[in-house]
């Protein structure tokens, strides 16, 4: 998983003997860095051809289409019908993309709120910990009956899900980030009579930027995941988000659009992945050594 | 108050009783040069600490003026998300100096330690050594008039230490701010002090003390005389009889 990895990448980076010349990273893109991902789409396609003309029994082929059936149905057929086609699909993505969007700038705010406080007080920290680390445990879907009785509208219980899917690491990470500021430089604050706010502004906030980039594309991943997943628990007619299409077009057997809009929604989850971090090289890969897990 | 930095049978006991520091007593003068040398884990850092108020004397009494101390740490502690000049600026920056002021100010210091070149590099572009120029630059910024060193030198390679030796022995012939300095090299107390003073193993007393006669300014030759080679045998000597 990217988790691991981006926790390592956010490790002090080794020091360099004292008067040699200060590494330069190097951005060369080497020739393993396109054939690999070459190779592995080729086997993946292959692999699929394979499942759907010979492995799969000729009855349940219907379930897995082949690609170039995929590409004609679900990417070149823009509407068959209210459902079927590109333009249903895309309908029912961005209505995802909206709530995951509003939930992840929700799951931001209130997070970054709550890990400054939780790291500023003692006892909002002790306070809050436990049922913040259940919360993440906890079988969300499960309580679904409970967000449709107490929160009206659609929208907003799709937006809760996604709020309580993406909440816990951006929370863990930024207050990982506030709290683990060195001693030594804690100490310089002190020594020049820093109060509370200049030491979180001046000094726990800046250092605590690796970490909070960690944190936000784990929860806009998340928060990708949170809003597919809720779309199949809350949905009313008209438009449906891509969780509930998706679940239409299983219901009706509809191979093609299935495979279709699964390919998109993974396509979002990466975009957005991506997204953040070029956002996290851009704000700190200046003085950060590395942004990016790897 | 007889010296810029005064110590009166000043001792440390940490909460779970260790003895840390025995009493010392001892004052470092305006224009004066001190270097203190003992055992690991004597309780040199502690003077400091103490003397800079990030630790509090169980007994005895620190006078100093905590208003213009200047600390250097033993790693330079230059924060990574801020370029050369923008951490020299830091502290003038949390003692409310106006802009204008401030960017003066980092610009002749900076001219001081020799990073003419160098303020727009993070510190990850930075060698040890330069690293170790930016942290002293952030504390002249303040112009403090008292100066503790805790062994800031001892992570770099010999050659740029000699180095530094000679640009910190330049700024203080410049700036005649008091010196405390602590280390674990003799020939580096000898070299750049006044008097240096021979701390006990744990808990620390101060147990010998030696004025330095060589005149500033001092150059690098002054190592390979033969009175430095014995006063740095006489310290050593000290030391050794210190440790038992």
């Amino acid at each position: 998983m990217t988790d691991i990895k981006s926790e390592l990448a956010v490790m002090p980076p080794s020091t360099h003997g004292p008067d040699d010349a200060p590494v330069e990273t190097t951005n060369r893109v080497r020739a393993s860095d396109i054939i690999g991902p070459t190779v592995v789409f080729v086997l993946f396609i292959g692999f699929w051809y394979a499942l759907s003309t010979t492995i799969l029994p000729e009855q349940k082929r219907f379930l897995l289409p082949t690609p170039h059936k995929v590409l004609k149905e679900g990417f070149f057929t823009w509407q068959v019908g209210e459902q079927r086609g590109l333009f249903p699909i895309l309908r029912s993505m961005w209505s995802s993309i909206q709530v995951a969007l509003i939930g992840l700038v929700i799951t931001i705010v209130i997070g970054t709120m709550l890990a400054t406080a939780m790291a500023t007080r003692r006892w909002v920290e002790r306070a809050t910990w436990p049922y913040l680390v259940a919360l993440q445990s906890a079988p969300i879907l499960a309580m679904t009956p409970l967000i449709r009785a107490l929160i009206d509208g659609v929208q907003t219980q799709r937006v809760l899900v996604v709020v309580l899917i993406a909440f816990f690491p951006i929370v863990n990470n930024t207050l990982f980030g506030l709290l683990s500021v060195e001693k030594s430089q804690h100490e310089l604050f002190t020594l020049h009579g820093a109060g509370k706010w200049t030491r979180l502004m001046k000094l726990q906030f800046p250092a605590a930027m690796p970490n909070i980039f960690v944190g936000l594309r784990i929860s806009a991943g998340l928060s990708v995941i949170g809003a597919v997943v809720g779309d199949f628990y809350f949905r009313q007619g008209g438009v449906v988000g891509i969780g509930a299409q998706i679940d239409i077009y299983r219901g009706r057997l509809w191979g093609s659009e299935l495979v279709a809009a699964i390919l998109l929604a993974s396509v979002f989850g990466l975009v957005v992945f991506i997204a953040f971090g070029f956002l996290s090289k851009v704000a700190i890969g200046k003085w950060h050594t590395t942004t990016r897990g790897q | 108050m007889a010296g810029a930095l005064s110590f009166k049978n000043v001792g440390m006991t940490f909460p779970d009783g260790t003895r840390a520091l025995g009493g010392a007593t001892f004052d470092v003068n305006p224009g004066e040069f001190v270097t203190v040398v003992g055992p690991s884990g004597c309780g040199k850092s502690t003077l400091l600490r103490i003397a800079s108020n990030l630790e509090t004397a169980t007994d005895g009494v620190c006078d100093v003026d905590r208003d213009s101390i200047g600390y250097v740490f033993q790693d330079a502690t230059l924060l990574p998300w801020r370029t050369v000049a923008k951490n020299i600026e830091l502290l003038a920056e949390l003692h409310g100096v106006d802009k204008a002021e401030r960017e003066g100010r980092v610009h002749s210091v900076i001219d001081l330690v020799g990073l003419v070149g160098f303020e727009d590099k993070y510190p990850k572009q930075l060698s040890g050594g330069m690293k170790m120029r930016a942290s002293l630059a952030r504390s002249l910024v303040m112009k403090p008039r008292v100066f503790l060193f805790d062994e800031p030198f001892g992570a770099l390679d010999e050659i740029t230490r000699e180095r530094l030796n000679d640009e910190l022995l330049r700024l203080f012939r410049l700036e005649g701010f008091a010196g405390l300095f602590i280390t674990h090299s003799i020939s580096e107390a000898v070299y750049l002090s006044t008097r240096v003073l021979v701390m006990s193993s744990r808990p620390g007393r101060i147990v010998d003390s030696f004025d330095v006669p060589f005149e500033y300014p001092r150059a690098h030759s002054l190592r390979y005389e033969p009175e430095f080679a014995e006063l740095c045998g006489e310290v050593s000597t000290a030391l050794r009889g210190a440790l038992v």
